[in-house]
């Protein structure tokens, strides 16, 4: 495990050269260790696609004593059967909402039904969140369907749009600027300020997507409203 | 007992310290651009440093109190006056029920701050009174103030007439220094960049941009290359962050940056600085030079010890009235 001291108050570690499922058991195995063990000069820790970085309060702990802590974890990186939860997500790819489906369709000579059908195949794991609030960076995305980003960010993209960039594939929350390919969207809220959870997907979750017409997204969303 | 919003000025938000906590959801630690004018206003008014205030940019507002309260007011200079009286800066202040406050177009530095004794009395959110950017939620906190919010506060004890505590202006020279230097350590992709853009990384005048915000500032100048080849698996952010997108134009991070980024780190702003680079304002030339973690170290704990001094002068100050 690489350390790395960042800023005055934060430690990152590496814990792989790329993407694997190992370094992201890893991760989490250190994430969730270090809530539960909750030093008292710990202030957060954020996941990445091979790191951990490692936010603490400066007057109580200094970066070496905050790197021993960590590397004294014994975690078993062959351990890959924890109980993740699994979303099962609708999503509407009619082209009114799927911004840029044709285009990804075209890009990779698909017709828009193996689009969808590729999308809806696989099981993806919640790499992180970032970007903006409750923003999920969704690994395990279909080689057939990577697709680089817009040349061009839009300034709003709408909330719930279902996003591609790269090997990735991520659902905007909330309405922002965005860059990424829109192949679909999603009746449900991500975020619920007045659950103990204030986001739906947490890091290390599973995700399956569903289609659904866009007279049922119509419907969902009503019903959303209402909750 | 609130403020009114008459005015709401360019970008007028409600900050405390941060949010802390759920970075690892994807939400930024918002909180102030300028910690340091932030925390000096919350003491001038016998506050604790984490104390909410109205945190305001480029043009001030004009508010209308609804209560007597005690205010003070530090970081960019706004010509604040009440009821078109300019009030000193720097000094607790005593207001009366139907009292305007107006703060005009910042003279220097970009962010002012605005404490009032007792604190905004706002539900928190997610455990912090910071504005949240792109939260989807209907809340005081996820928004900038607008004409005719009423922002809640709580009761404080005023005596009118003069009020005890005020701080030397000087304290707030960062912000009309011209040509300031910026200090920065390495960033975690400092490797990835050759020896030459490294010394063209200290040896060019920047300049802050205009199409700078709470987000991120970009910064003019000049481009920083390194091999297009390389893609940065995405890791976590801080305030201060000097990413190099491949145009090569930096962007640095800020107090709403987004807590993970694809984007190489060239530096990272020591902390004490990041007041400093808040208040520069566009076309502003100024200077990066390179720190070690140790410098940054220690003149960070140099700040904490005068600011636990403010702390306990102002309180004693307000202990006595």
């Amino acid at each position: 495990m690489q350390t790395r001291y960042v800023t005055e108050n934060a430690v990152m570690f590496t814990v792989a050269d790329e993407l694997s499922q190992q370094a992201q058991e890893t991760l989490l195995q250190l994430h969730h260790q270090l809530a539960e063990e909750k030093p008292d000069w710990l202030v957060e820790s954020v996941i990445g696609y091979t790191t951990l970085t490692v936010y603490f309060y400066p007057l109580r702990i200094v970066h070496d004593q905050v790197a021993n802590y960590i590397q004294s974890f014994n975690i078993q990186s062959n351990r890959t059967n924890n109980q993740h939860t699994l979303h099962r997500i609708p999503v509407c790819y009619h082209p009114s909402v799927a911004l840029d489906i044709d285009e990804v369709a075209r890009k990779h000579q698909l017709s828009m039904e193996q689009v969808i059908a590729r999308h809806t195949s696989v099981t993806y794991t919640v790499s992180f969140l970032g970007f903006s609030p409750g923003f999920p960076f969704l690994s395990g995305l279909s080689d057939e369907l990577a697709t680089p980003r817009k040349e061009t960010p839009r300034r709003e993209v709408p909330k719930g749009s279902v996003g591609i960039a790269g090997q990735q594939t991520g659902i905007y929350p909330s309405t922002s600027p965005g860059g990424w390919q829109i192949i679909g969207r999603i009746p449900i809220s991500l975020l619920h300020f007045h659950r103990l959870q204030p986001t739906l997907f947490q890091p290390g979750d599973q995700v399956q997507f569903y289609p659904i017409s866009k007279q049922t997204y119509e419907s969902y969303r009503r019903k959303e409203k209402h909750s | 007992m609130s403020l009114k919003v008459i005015e709401q000025g360019v970008h007028t938000t409600i900050q405390d310290l941060g949010r802390y906590g759920y970075r690892s959801l994807g939400f930024p630690v918002n909180g102030p651009m300028d910690d340091y004018a932030m925390q000096l206003a919350n003491f001038l008014v016998g506050n604790e440093a984490s104390e909410a205030v109205l945190e305001m940019s480029v043009i001030g507002p004009t508010i209308e109190c609804m209560t007597d309260t005690v205010i003070a007011i530090t970081g960019a200079d706004m010509s604040a006056n009440i009821n078109e009286q300019l009030i000193p800066y720097g000094k607790a202040v005593a207001v009366s029920a139907g009292d305007v406050i107006q703060l005009r177009t910042a003279k220097t530095g970009i962010y002012g701050y605005l404490a009032i004794k007792g604190g905004i009395n706002v539900e928190s959110l997610l455990g912090s009174k910071s504005t949240i950017v792109r939260a989807d939620h209907d809340h005081l906190l996820t928004r900038p103030l607008q004409n005719g919010d009423e922002i809640p506060i709580r009761s404080a004890i005023v005596s009118t007439g003069q009020q005890p505590s005020y701080i030397n202006p000087e304290v707030f020279d960062y912000i009309t220094t011209s040509y300031p230097v910026i200090h920065y350590m390495e960033g975690a992709q400092y490797e990835w960049f050759d020896e030459k853009t490294k010394q063209l990384f200290e040896q060019i005048d920047w300049q802050i941009s205009s199409q700078s915000n709470r987000m991120g500032y970009r910064i003019n100048g000049g481009r920083l290359h390194y091999p297009q080849d390389k893609q940065l698996l995405t890791e976590a952010t801080s305030f201060g962050a000097i990413q190099v997108p491949p145009s090569g134009e930096p962007i640095v991070l800020m107090a709403d940056g987004q807590p993970t980024g694809g984007y190489p780190k060239i530096g990272q702003i020591a902390q004490v600085d990041l007041p400093k680079l808040s208040q520069l304002r566009p076309g502003q030339p100024f200077q990066l030079k390179k720190c070690t973690l140790n410098d940054a170290m220690e003149w960070l704990y140099e700040r904490d010890r005068f600011l636990t001094m403010m702390q306990k002068l102002t309180n004693q100050l307000w202990k006595e009235v």
